[in-house]
């Protein structure tokens, strides 16, 4: 159900902008007016999520531990995977968000004869993982070339290595490869292993097929059926210097490119695709481990007005003395 | 009321930072689109000024043909070109396309640099001498 929804979705998005170019003629609210608001509803949609992250007390140390925590000097602690130190969070930060460390040490459980439960490590997702995210950054740093007048050497330099091994005309980038096979592989997860289809949704499915829908529009563009790059580039200049043009005859192929990429960005900020932001803010991940070392005060508590005995006792000294009570002052 | 609100805010104006960079990059200025020059004294010699193929189809497709031509040159030695409407050209960038497109300056690159494409023709052919 899920996946066909998912598909249809996709599909429906890519009718809708057919239609309403190639019908209606509505050029310019799909290659002005739902960038801008995409733009806007993923900076802002994405800020709200932050800030309300950010409202949420954290009462206590809840990092997950994965290795020997910090107790005695002499015993050797693992400073990354149980960090005691605001170096250590950074350090173990840098992994999680540039190396996926976590899903690197994600273990797979199956059933063998037996019955007997083995577990087992599962490299291949985290490798899917890295190649896929790796690719979605340089293909997004590489756009930047629409989007600036000049365009930054280092942007030039990332293009010059993607297509590093100039093959054909326009260039075969490397990114256009390694971005469909691990989508490819991502979705034949969710979709060929009993275990994991059975706990997937439509919000998995969707940003997958998006994704790749973004992707192959984006290579059929480019080597297949070609557009007017110069008429492109200055849709996307207007869009960034806030004078925006539409240039005739840019193939509706543009349109639909940039409509799944609109739909990509608004989609964002209510969807897990903001594990982009999430990351940072995991409690699980950017908290020291010191729990033992320092009191961590729950900020819900409201301050309690504490009476301690001695208080007491001076107020009813006289009337204890009196009773018989027995009094630690006289 | 945040937990953290400095470390986070700082993360925020990060975001916004990368996510509006063209915008910044660009401060509003407008950018002149590119002109490439079609009035070379060999054009303006033509009765009839047309390309080897229509103007659309060299718009989008003119890299493939040169990789063509290359491939069929160099490998196979192969240098008649026939176009869509008949007419027979000799398969060679020096020759054929720059003669009448004599200035890669004008030409070429006005497209190119605006589109950032770094196109490796240069590399083996000898570039054309820019008379200023």
């Amino acid at each position: 159900m899920g996946i066909l929804f998912s598909f249809a979705v996709v599909i429906a998005i890519v009718l809708i902008v057919f239609a309403g170019v190639r019908g209606a003629g509505l050029n310019y609210l799909f290659a002005i007016i739902i960038p801008y608001l995409a733009l806007l509803t993923f900076i802002i949609g994405v800020t709200y999520r932050v800030f309300n992250w950010g409202r949420s007390a954290v009462p206590f140390r809840v990092p997950t531990t994965g290795g020997q925590q910090f107790t005695l000097p002499w015993i050797k602690s693992n400073k990354l995977d149980n960090p005691h130190t605001s170096y250590g969070v950074i350090g173990r930060m840098i992994l999680e968000v540039l190396l996926f460390r976590s899903l690197f040490r994600n273990t797979k459980a199956e059933l063998h004869d037996g019955p007997r439960l083995v577990y087992g490590s599962e490299k291949l997702l985290w490798l899917a993982a890295i190649a896929f995210h790796y690719s979605f950054l340089v293909i997004l740093l590489r756009h930047l070339r629409f989007f600036t007048v000049p365009v930054p050497t280092p942007i030039q330099f990332l293009e010059f290595v993607d297509s590093f091994f100039q093959v054909g005309a326009p260039l075969v980038y490397i990114t256009n490869f390694v971005i469909v096979i691990a989508l490819l592989f991502l979705l034949y997860r969710r979709l060929g292993m009993p275990q994991i289809k059975y706990i997937s949704l439509p919000s998995d499915y969707f940003p997958l097929f998006l994704i790749l829908a973004i992707v192959l529009s984006g290579i059929y563009m480019r080597y297949f059926d070609k557009v007017d790059i110069v008429g492109v580039k200055q849709i996307t200049m207007g869009l960034v210097s806030f004078r925006p043009t539409i240039p005739d005859g840019i193939g509706i192929i543009f349109y639909i490119h940039l409509t799944l990429v609109c739909t990509l960005f608004a989609y964002f900020p209510f969807s897990k695709l903001v594990h982009m932001a999430g990351v940072f803010l995991s409690p699980t991940r950017n908290l020291a481990n010191n729990n033992r070392m320092q009191r961590h005060v729950n900020p819900w508590d409201y301050p309690i007005k504490v009476r301690s005995y001695d208080d007491y006792e001076n107020e009813f000294r006289e009337k204890m003395k009196k009773a018989g009570i027995p009094v630690e002052k006289e | 009321m945040m937990y953290d609100g400095g470390k986070i805010i700082i993360g925020l104006l990060i975001f916004i930072g990368f996510s509006t960079f063209p915008f910044l990059f660009t401060m509003g200025k407008a950018v002149a689109k590119p002109e490439p020059k079609i009035d070379t004294p060999e054009i303006q010699k033509m009765v009839d000024k047309k390309c080897i193929e229509s103007k659309q189809y060299m718009k989008t497709e003119h890299m493939v043909i040169l990789n063509d031509w290359r491939d069929a040159v160099v490998r196979d030695g192969l240098r008649l070109y026939k176009s869509k409407d008949g007419r027979s050209f000799d398969m060679s960038l020096q020759n054929t396309c720059m003669k009448c497109h004599s200035s890669k300056k004008k030409f070429c690159d006005e497209c190119h640099n605006y589109v950032a494409v770094k196109p490796y023709c240069w590399d083996c052919h000898i570039a054309p001498q820019e008379g200023t």
